[in-house]
């Protein structure tokens, strides 16, 4: 607890010299976006290290043991590496659309990190009333970043990459925006604080109201990132390396961080809007010992609910061969909008219901509607079980729309092998 | 079947200008230094040409200059995944165009021995088809069995991948001590491997809508072009060097064939696996019966082979390995020619392309499981 109680000397400190709303709306803000902005490097640089040591133990080997204990330093000498390399840039490249492109990536992930909630109170940079519309607005910036990139390298693997990452970014938006809509109606606000403190007064995560949504979410949020099993902008056995094929040194790896920092991105979105963010069951009662404390819990546990989002990204890669172009295109188009339209319908319906069924012969489901949707216990009880039936229908729905695509039932077009046991000494036998 | 349609879909596309995509050599995914020369319609390949020659060493002159008994290890260079095959169409189309009788334990070593080789050419192929299709993971799973066969290799050869593996007349010297018990130990491990393996891919969904209806070719078509191998035999055809012409010790062996049905890299895919595990019932039967005795015969001090020519085959990892030599009754050859599978099974690669995206040709290349060293020799 004394560790925390500089927090409140230093703004006292502040206001020896500024005035309050100086210190309240300049000063601290750049003091939290500095260790925001530090502090997301240092996770992105370390992201990379744990994904090596992941893939590594799934490997049966032990990954980056040289530099430091562990190969703990392994990120910092790979950063060093980095900036020491050459900045290379193609004689026929387009020189300012090629010199710009990262930034525009690295900018676009982070500058969503300023609504993000890492936790209550003043781990958050900017309470906006609109952050989850912002945030879905600011990450599809990111698309230009891979479309120039890949489009002024004059390379014809550049380009595939950036037209690929092109359509795939936009079609996977769709459906990443509609998932959430389900959580939204819930929550009633698009304020990210407002969706946790709506999932803190409603005492519960709306991944159960919403398991639909969180598994569409989960999905498009991937393919969104080009991460694997959806990397094919930059799959390295078909294009090389995708858009990123002609950069090196600094400006390739400000790519590399844009992506960890839009998986970190994805995974806080997915933490505080299907799993209530920083909000956890009886943490509150801290907030009366002591408020620091109570903060810092709360973004001990968003951390935690971000890293294992990300480890879900690590597993996935690691075990899962890559999709190809058109089945990406198949599964946006064919499985995820129409599952997230219709989990909107259902959504719609449950809530509908529920609302009808308070008050009907004495039934009680909605305990407050001021912050988001509260519902009494029956009241959750019945919006779970339309969660669960939810899927269900989904399922039923789309099997009816896909039945006939070729890569539906895959499981039984699989085929056994024969054996034969040719007689000795026979030349070729023909089998069909 | 899925050409079709993807043909369908084409004409209905808005008219675009074709993109000509110069894949290799250096690129990853064209198992060395193969150069594919694509012409694109958006991302669908319209046609296709091979280059090879890159990796040209000259094999077949550089044998015309040298003692019969000496070309051996150039043969191990050929197909550097599986040194051990290769060596092995060498000193055998010697020894039977000499007409020399081999005993019979060198018989069965070498069938041992060039069946652990079929294995670990098959791991490395499972590896780096997996990782084509972006199963990284299973990479380093292959490795690591293929490492256990490569001691072997170390312990009896004296070398990991080019191993000299074969003397004309039988082997340079009998098994090391040890060998029975690392062999069986491999043995004994390697079904639940593969099993292992089996579990991440055959009936994963993406591998599936990967490899299914991907790269098709039905048996005739297979014939007509030459292929050989598990190529060949995933479109059903049963075609097999050690059934159809057995050398070596597999006239003894009982095993099967395995055999696909529509000829698609799924079927080839079935068909490499499930010939490891034949190959382990192989070598379990070698080892079981292997004879007591010399693995020497006696040779003259100069190896010269009677005029005349002489043809023979094995089944490499690849397909069927083919040897043509030609001789002038001196000590070196007058003309040797090679039959490389990889080569022949390369010809296919335009006609199983055309209609497919960027991302199956690297599927296809990866089934065809080539090796660039043969096919330049």
């Amino acid at each position: 607890m004394l560790l925390l109680a500089p927090i409140n000397f230093l703004d006292e400190f502040l206001l020896r010299f500024f005035s309050a709303q100086t210190v309240n709306f300049i000063v601290w803000p750049l003091i939290q976006i500095g260790l925001v902005v530090t502090l997301v490097a240092l996770w992105v640089a370390y992201a990379t290290y744990l994904e090596r040591k992941i893939s590594a133990f799934m490997q049966a080997r032990l990954g980056p043991m040289r530099v430091g204990l562990w190969g703990l330093l392994q990120p910092i000498a790979d950063g060093i590496k980095l900036l020491a390399k050459e900045d290379f840039i193609p004689d026929k490249a387009d020189r300012w659309i090629f010199f710009f492109a990262p930034y525009i990536a690295v900018a676009s992930s982070f500058i969503v990190f300023s609504v993000v909630p890492f936790g209550p109170d003043w781990a958050v940079i900017a309470d906006v009333n609109i952050g989850l519309l912002l945030v879905l607005a600011v990450s599809s910036v990111g698309v230009l970043a891979l479309i120039l990139a890949g489009w002024s390298s004059n390379s014809k693997y550049a380009l595939l990459g950036g037209l690929r990452s092109s359509a795939q970014m936009v079609s996977y938006e769709v459906s990443m925006g509609l998932s959430l809509i389900g959580a939204l109606m819930f929550a009633r606000t698009l304020s990210l604080s407002g969706i946790i403190g709506a999932q803190g007064s409603d005492t519960i995560w709306y991944v159960l109201y919403q398991p639909a949504g969180f598994i569409i979410f989960l999905i498009s949020g991937i393919a969104e990132n080009n991460r694997a099993p959806f990397d094919l902008p930059e799959a390295e056995s078909e294009l090389v390396a995708g858009f990123h094929t002609e950069y090196s040194g600094m400006r390739w790896s400000l790519f590399f961080m844009a992506e960890y920092a839009a998986m970190v991105v994805v995974s806080a979105v997915a933490a505080t809007v299907f799993l209530g963010g920083w909000y956890f069951p009886f943490v509150n009662r801290l907030d009366s010992i002591n408020h620091n404390l109570f903060v810092a819990v709360s973004l001990l546990i968003f951390l935690t609910k971000c890293a294992i989002i990300l480890y879900v990204y690590f597993w996935l890669r690691w075990t899962l061969p890559r999709f190809r172009y058109d089945q990406l295109m198949d599964i946006g188009w064919k499985w995820l909008i129409p599952s997230a339209l219709i989990n909107i319908v259902l959504t719609a319906i449950a809530v509908f219901v529920v609302q009808a069924l308070d008050g009907w012969k004495g039934m009680k489901t909605i305990e407050a509607m001021n912050m988001g949707l509260n519902l009494t216990a029956t009241g959750k009880a019945i919006m779970i079980a339309f969660g669960i039936v939810g899927l269900f229908i989904t399922g039923a729905l789309l099997s009816r729309i896909n039945w006939r695509s070729r890569d539906f039932n895959l499981r039984t077009q699989r085929r056994n092998i024969k054996l034969v046991n040719v007689p000795q000494g026979k030349p070729a036998v023909q089998t069909n | 079947m899925h050409q079709v349609e993807i043909a369908t879909t084409q004409e209905t596309l808005l008219d675009s200008p074709e993109m000509t995509l110069n894949m290799g050599p250096q690129h990853p995914s064209t198992h060395g230094v193969l150069r594919v020369v694509l012409k694109l319609d958006g991302e669908t390949v319209i046609d296709l040409d091979c280059d090879i020659g890159y990796l040209h060493r000259g094999m077949e002159k550089i044998a015309e200059n040298r003692m019969f008994t000496m070309i051996a290890p150039y043969w191990d260079r050929l197909d550097y995944i599986a040194a051990v095959s290769n060596g092995l169409v060498w000193v055998e189309t010697v020894e039977q165009m000499m007409g020399l009788e081999v005993p019979k334990r060198a018989h069965y070593l070498r069938t041992i021995l060039t069946e652990l080789n079929r294995i670990a050419s098959h791991l490395l192929w499972l590896a780096t088809h997996a990782l084509d299709i972006g199963a990284v993971t299973v990479l380093l799973w292959a490795l690591r069995e293929r490492e256990e066969i490569l001691k072997i290799f170390e312990r009896q050869f004296g070398a990991r991948l080019t191993c000299h593996a074969w003397r004309v007349g039988g082997m340079p010297n009998d098994a090391y001590d040890d060998f029975n018990k690392d062999v069986r130990q491999f043995v004994n491990n390697f079904p639940t491997r593969l099993d292992e393996y089996e579990t991440v891919l055959s009936e994963n969904r993406i591998w599936l809508s990967r490899t299914v209806g991907i790269g098709v070719i039905s048996g005739p078509e297979a014939i007509a072009i030459g292929l050989s191998g598990p190529a060949l035999r995933g479109s059903g055809v049963a075609w097999d060097v050690r059934k159809s012409r057995p050398y070596a010790a597999y006239a003894d062996m009982d095993f099967d064939i395995p055999v696909g049905e529509n000829g698609d890299t799924y079927d080839r895919y079935l068909v490499r696996l499930e010939e490891m595990r034949q190959s382990r019932r192989i070598i379990d039967q070698a080892l079981e019966n292997l004879p007591d005795g010399p693995v020497n015969a006696k040779l003259p001090k100069i190896v010269k082979l009677p005029v005349g020519d002489y043809y023979h085959s094995i089944e490499a990892p690849k397909g069927e390995i083919g040897c043509y030599l030609v001789s002038d009754g001196s000590a070196q050859p007058y003309r040797v020619r090679v039959r490389p599978p990889s080569f022949v099974n390369l010809q296919a690669l335009r006609q199983m392309c055309i209609g497919h995206l960027v991302a199956d040709v690297v599927a296809i290349i990866g089934t065809l499981d080539i090796v660039l060293g043969e096919i330049d020799r």
